[in-house]
């Protein structure tokens, strides 16, 4: 099941990551979980966040350059090798990994992962056939 | 109104060329004359010529007679170049100097009359006419943008709003609740209006607006398009310069390919800017003009520094009086970048050609080690934006690469975000010179 992430532009300068942060806290806004890509020159902040359309919303009023993209949520057993057989399956269908990060939580007991692959789609079914279970909106956000 | 007949202010657009010419000659001679008998340092280099205004007898002894260049109106500041005493002058204006003293101009009755014609015409050749709704945000004052298209557009009985630059929130409140039918402005400023107008939530597609009139600064034809996309107007680009009488030296037309330059006022020649001999019809060069009706300051010869062309053809639209190629670029905005020449021009087209990149960006020239460094800051659009730190270098590498097409020289690119690049309430800034020099 596919969720929505979505990604900030951020220049490289001090103060430019709690702008965007503070822009959320105003409207209420909670963030599940997030992952910032950083270069020299720029950054990439991604974040999942359950009312995604209100805080694409209130972040483009505030001038960021926000994008949706679809990104898996992926569960992965919390024991050694968890995420080793995912990667394997991902492997053996070809997918191609853009990037990956972790949700702070476990999810019932689980760990999750969000994965961007080239192709969400194909990605979800290849997982799928192996048994896989991705999180949607509804498990992703009941915990909090 | 039958609005595909012109308005009679138009008439001299239309006159035969034989009559054009004549006009011209006359005019010349009388110019000539007056700026020999009333302006010293004109006088004086006639007569280091050996020349007398009786020896213009055709136009084209315009070649001989002296150049004028800004250094000149600088030279003479305040009123050396003047032609008439100040009893009879009723307006100055001045250009603001980057460096020092301002340039000041002035103006006689007559002068606000044949300024006041040509911006008439000028409006009338975007299509405006009486009853348009006129939002006039060049600005007020010293600046001849101001008051030159308010004369015009009052004169051609539109009603004018003359909000002046500024305040963008107040001036699409005013361009929605007034029912704005044409604007006046910079294009870089209209570019803005279209940024803010989104932001607040106000489509001016939807909006009675279909035309606008913008000068002041150059800006491309990708800009136009630009503009024409996201506002659903009409762009037209109007030509002039406060040293010969503000706005309305030329415009374009309908059939927006060239400007119009309003001969029976002002005589246009393309120099090359090195030898400074004139150029074969359609050559590229320096646009260089003589007033043919001013009389508080006749310009003879003024050395415009804007490279253009004449077009060769005439105009499909009939009018008799020649265009001009839009001003791409100034012979004096030329950057010298380790030895290699730019124009900030080149890298806007640079930035054009990568789909999506507005052309909101900013030159910012340094000396490292002697060196000279070009940065060019970008705002990142929604449209280039990529999740993927791989897409957003690749779009960084992509946009060196078509600057460097253009101009020979590789340039260090900095992606920034929106609305970090100071925005211009006139003309863009576009070049921060940080070099010590």
């Amino acid at each position: 099941m596919k969720i929505h992430q979505l990604s900030v532009f951020l220049e490289n300068k001090p103060g430019q990551l709690r702008t965007a942060c503070e822009v959320l806290a105003k409207a209420r806004i909670n963030l599940v979980t997030l992952s910032l890509a950083d270069t020299v020159q720029f950054g990439i902040l991604r974040l999942v966040i359950e009312d995604w359309q209100k805080a694409k919303t209130v972040l483009e009023t505030a001038g960021c350059v926000v994008k949706v993209t679809e990104v898996l949520a992926i569960e992965v057993a919390d024991q050694p090798g968890g995420l080793a057989q995912i990667l394997e399956i991902v492997d053996h269908a070809g997918l191609n990994i853009e990037y990956m990060y972790a949700f702070t939580e476990k999810r019932g007991g689980k760990a999750a992962l969000v994965f961007r692959f080239e192709n969400a789609d194909t990605a979800e079914q290849a997982l799928k056939a192996n048994g896989i279970n991705m999180l949607g909106d509804v498990e992703l956000f009941r915990r909090a | 109104m039958n609005m595909t007949e012109h308005h009679p202010i138009s008439a001299p657009d239309f006159m035969p060329v034989n009559e054009l010419r004549a006009t011209q000659l006359s005019r010349l001679q009388r110019t000539v004359q007056q700026a020999y008998d009333h302006v010293p340092l004109f006088h004086r280099r006639l007569d280091e010529r050996g020349l007398k205004p009786a020896d213009v007898r055709s136009l084209e002894d315009v070649r001989r007679l002296p150049f004028t260049v800004k250094a000149d109106l600088r030279d003479t500041y305040p009123y050396g170049l003047f032609a008439a005493p100040m009893k009879e002058i009723v307006r100055l204006h001045a250009s603001s100097g980057t460096t020092g003293k301002p340039i000041v101009v002035a103006y006689t009755q007559d002068d606000i009359r044949v300024w006041t014609e040509t911006i008439m015409r000028s409006l009338v050749s975007c299509g405006l006419h009486a009853g348009d709704i006129v939002q006039n945000a060049y600005g007020y004052g010293l600046f001849t943008g101001g008051l030159g298209a308010h004369y015009g557009a009052e004169a051609l009985g539109a009603t004018v709003i003359p909000i002046s630059g500024g305040n963008t929130e107040r001036q699409l409140m005013v361009m929605k609740d007034f029912g704005v039918t044409a604007i006046c402005c910079t294009p870089s400023y209209f570019l803005h209006l279209i940024d803010q107008s989104q932001q607040m939530g106000v489509d001016l597609k939807k909006l009675p607006l279909r035309a606008g009139v913008f000068g002041a600064e150059p800006w491309t034809e990708n800009m136009r398009e630009r503009i024409e996309a996201q506002s659903n107007i009409k762009a037209y680009d109007i030509y002039g310069l406060t040293e010969i009488i503000g706005p309305g030296v030329g415009i374009e037309c309908a059939h927006q390919a060239g400007l119009h330059i309003f001969e029976d006022h002002f005589l246009a020649e393309i120099i090359d800017p090195e030898t400074l001999e004139p150029l074969p019809i359609g050559s590229e060069g320096e646009l260089v003009l003589t007033t043919l009706s001013k009389q508080a300051m006749p310009m003879i010869r003024y050395r415009t520094r804007d490279i253009t062309a004449f077009y060769t053809e005439p105009c499909a639209c009939g009018r008799s009086i020649r265009r001009i190629r839009r001003i791409g670029r100034r012979s004096d905005d030329m950057l010298i970048i380790r030895g290699i020449n730019v124009f900030p021009s080149q890298i806007e087209a640079g930035l054009l050609r990568i789909e999506g990149t507005l052309p909101h960006y900013q030159i910012v020239l340094t000396r490292e080690k002697d060196l000279d460094q070009m940065e060019v800051q970008v705002e990142v659009t929604p449209e280039v934006f990529s999740d993927e730190v791989r897409g957003l270098e690749e779009l960084r590498k992509k946009i060196v690469r078509s600057i460097e097409t253009i101009t020979g020289i590789r340039v260090a690119l900095r992606l920034v975000e929106p609305h970090t690049i100071q925005r211009s309430e006139g003309k863009a800034k576009r070049v921060i010179d940080k070099r010590n020099m």
